[in-house]
């Protein structure tokens, strides 16, 4: 019980040397102590997730494990709050206080969320692409002799060259900018897809195929009912490689003449030095990859459950 | 569907079939050198010899699953093809696919097939035949290894194949499991009167259970003896004529000392 408590004092010791120090004259004020803001919200969010696990016994059981990690983050941020606002102790331009940093997405909200949807929809694209266009090639290079021998050595040359070490090239050879980066995200996409979705189904023990056969299936069958199913651990092994590097490709991408996306809006606020601003993008980035991720293993649970005791992740 | 299949179908011929396999050093093993034997249309024949013989061998090119290098194998007077659902197979592991709950498991012959919709009420019977109605919904890594095996049949027999060929299927278990599973066996060979062609190790098994015994000769295997198998059903495992049929073919398989109790694991 004491355990799960302990991130109301973090929040109000977090709280009290905000308000009880100064800032520092180096530092430029916010309009708001948007800080202190943001310590409420998570003082509200604590105090909501306390009451849930009051009954909820998973939730119960999370936040007795949590609990001193969510205390520790909150005081990493009052120290990060001394080092910045209060005591200045590095340069002012590149660390900014987070009365600012949390500012920006008071004021930029608008921008923020254009940002998001743009890069969303870029990733999308570019993920669904690479990821279709991944689980063909690596069905028929699983299943088929030819294709391997033709597929895989160009794979294995083409593969491991970096997305946007393409850059060059699709920037002349495509008719915008957008092609180019929606081309390299598919790209960042397709090899790991490939990649485990041809070796899991080349790992899938021939005896499945086999028990197939004898009870009627026909090549079909063997391909979609026994061969991917069987593969599906290691094709999302794939699936969280290609999130990864996807991520990275997106934001590289969107450097490179994009007009809108979170990428192109870290680029653009470096360049007016707007460290404020840069640090917000780093947090919604940080913040997106999580839920994306997070929902990803979750899809993950859902469709392994046959899993659990057979193969750890 | 209530329609059982009779004995009639289901004939197995194998003419003059011989299989040798390639060795990676350059080589070839001779597996099965020009064998022949007949299984009528609904009996239950045992193939039993030393460990290697090529048994397994004749049962994978009865399947379809390793043709034969030269000779044939007929069913019902046709030349088999490769794998197909008329010649069921069970192997020494269960092999349940385990991304699919037992009643998935046993219905995926069905499906593939495309006549799920019409025999779906067969699976469930099926399921009670083997005694796993109240597990249709576990999936295989929450069962024992007997109850794998007997979903392995099932899923095998629910499309009623003419021929169940059965490798080794009870090697994997221990002994009482293995005898229980006899039993199921044979209950469902007396109900569906399919013919059912088993590869096993174990004398006492082949007797219990089958028409016939046919004693393969090692590497390259060839048919040494066929013991016919007199006795009626429920067979007594500690009977005189039991005991004395165990006898000749410990004999056959040279592993019956004078006095001593045979050592019958191969």
């Amino acid at each position: 019980m004491k355990k799960k408590l302990l991130p109301f004092p973090a929040v109000a010791a977090a709280a009290a040397l905000d308000v009880l120090i100064p800032d520092s004259e180096l530092q430029p004020a916010a309009d708001r102590p948007y800080y202190l803001y943001f310590l409420g919200i998570l003082a509200v969010v604590f105090a909501l997730f306390f009451l849930v696990s009051l009954w909820n016994t998973a939730a119960d059981e999370k936040l007795r494990e949590k609990a001193p990690l969510y205390a520790g983050a909150v005081l990493l941020t009052a120290a990060i709050d001394l080092v910045t606002s209060k005591y200045a102790l590095l340069p002012v331009l590149f660390f900014p206080g987070m009365d600012r940093v949390f500012g920006v997405f008071a004021s930029d909200w608008r921008l923020l969320l254009e940002c998001i949807a743009a890069s969303g929809k870029l990733l999308l694209i570019g993920f669904g692409i690479g990821a279709g266009l991944g689980f063909l090639t690596g069905i028929l290079i699983g299943f088929s002799k030819k294709a391997s021998y033709w597929i895989s050595p160009l794979m294995k040359v083409v593969g491991p060259i970096p997305p946007t070490s393409w850059s060059p090239l699709v920037l002349s050879l495509l008719a915008t900018t957008y092609q180019a980066a929606v081309f390299m995200v598919a790209l960042a996409v397709w090899f790991p897809i490939t990649l485990m979705t041809s070796s899991g189904i080349q790992n899938v023990s021939n005896s499945y195929f086999e028990v197939a056969s004898t009870l009627g299936a026909g090549r079909f069958t063997r391909i979609f009912k026994v061969g991917v199913p069987a593969a599906m651990p290691s094709i999302f092994l794939g699936v969280f490689y290609a999130a990864c590097s996807s991520f990275v490709t997106l934001v590289t991408a969107e450097l490179l003449g994009a007009d809108a996306g979170l990428g192109w809006y870290l680029n653009w606020q470096k360049s007016m030095m707007l460290y404020a601003n840069v640090y917000a993008g780093l947090i919604l980035i940080a913040g997106i990859c999580t839920v994306v991720i997070t929902l990803i293993f979750r899809l993950k649970d859902r469709i392994l459950v046959w899993q659990k005791g057979v193969i750890k992740w | 569907m209530v329609e059982e299949k009779s004995g009639r179908s289901g004939e197995i011929r194998i003419e003059h079939v011989s299989k040798r396999f390639e060795n990676p050093d350059g080589g070839s093993v001779t597996a099965l050198n020009d064998v022949s034997l007949t299984v009528e249309a609904g009996s239950f024949v045992s193939l039993i010899g030393p460990s290697g013989c090529g048994k397994t061998t004749l049962l994978r090119a009865i399947a379809g699953l390793h043709p034969a290098d030269e000779g044939v194998v007929l069913l019902d007077g046709k030349p088999v093809g490769a794998a197909g659902a008329d010649r069921g197979y069970v192997f020494q592991q269960a092999n349940l696919f385990p991304w699919l709950n037992i009643r998935n498991n046993v219905a995926f012959g069905l499906k593939a097939r495309g006549v799920y919709r019409q025999e779906q009420q067969e699976v469930d019977r099926f399921l009670e035949l083997v005694g796993l109605k109240d597990f249709a919904k576990s999936y295989p890594h929450q069962l024992s290894g007997g109850m794998c095996q007997r979903a392995a049949l099932a899923r095998a027999l629910v499309g009623h194949p003419k021929v169940l060929l059965l490798d080794e299927p009870l090697g994997a278990l221990d002994a009482f499991t293995r005898m229980n599973m006899q039993d199921v066996i044979l209950e469902l060979w007396r109900t569906y009167r399919m013919t059912m062609i088993m590869v096993t190790h174990d004398v006492d098994e082949a007797i219990y259970l089958s028409d016939r015994v046919v004693v393969m000769s090692a590497r390259p295997a060839r048919v040494e003896k066929t013991v016919e198998i007199e006795l009626s059903r429920p067979r007594d495992r500690g009977q005189e004529d039991f005991l004395r049929y165990r006898k000749k073919i410990l004999e056959q398989l040279h592993f019956a000392g004078n006095s001593r109790e045979p050592d019958y694991y191969l």
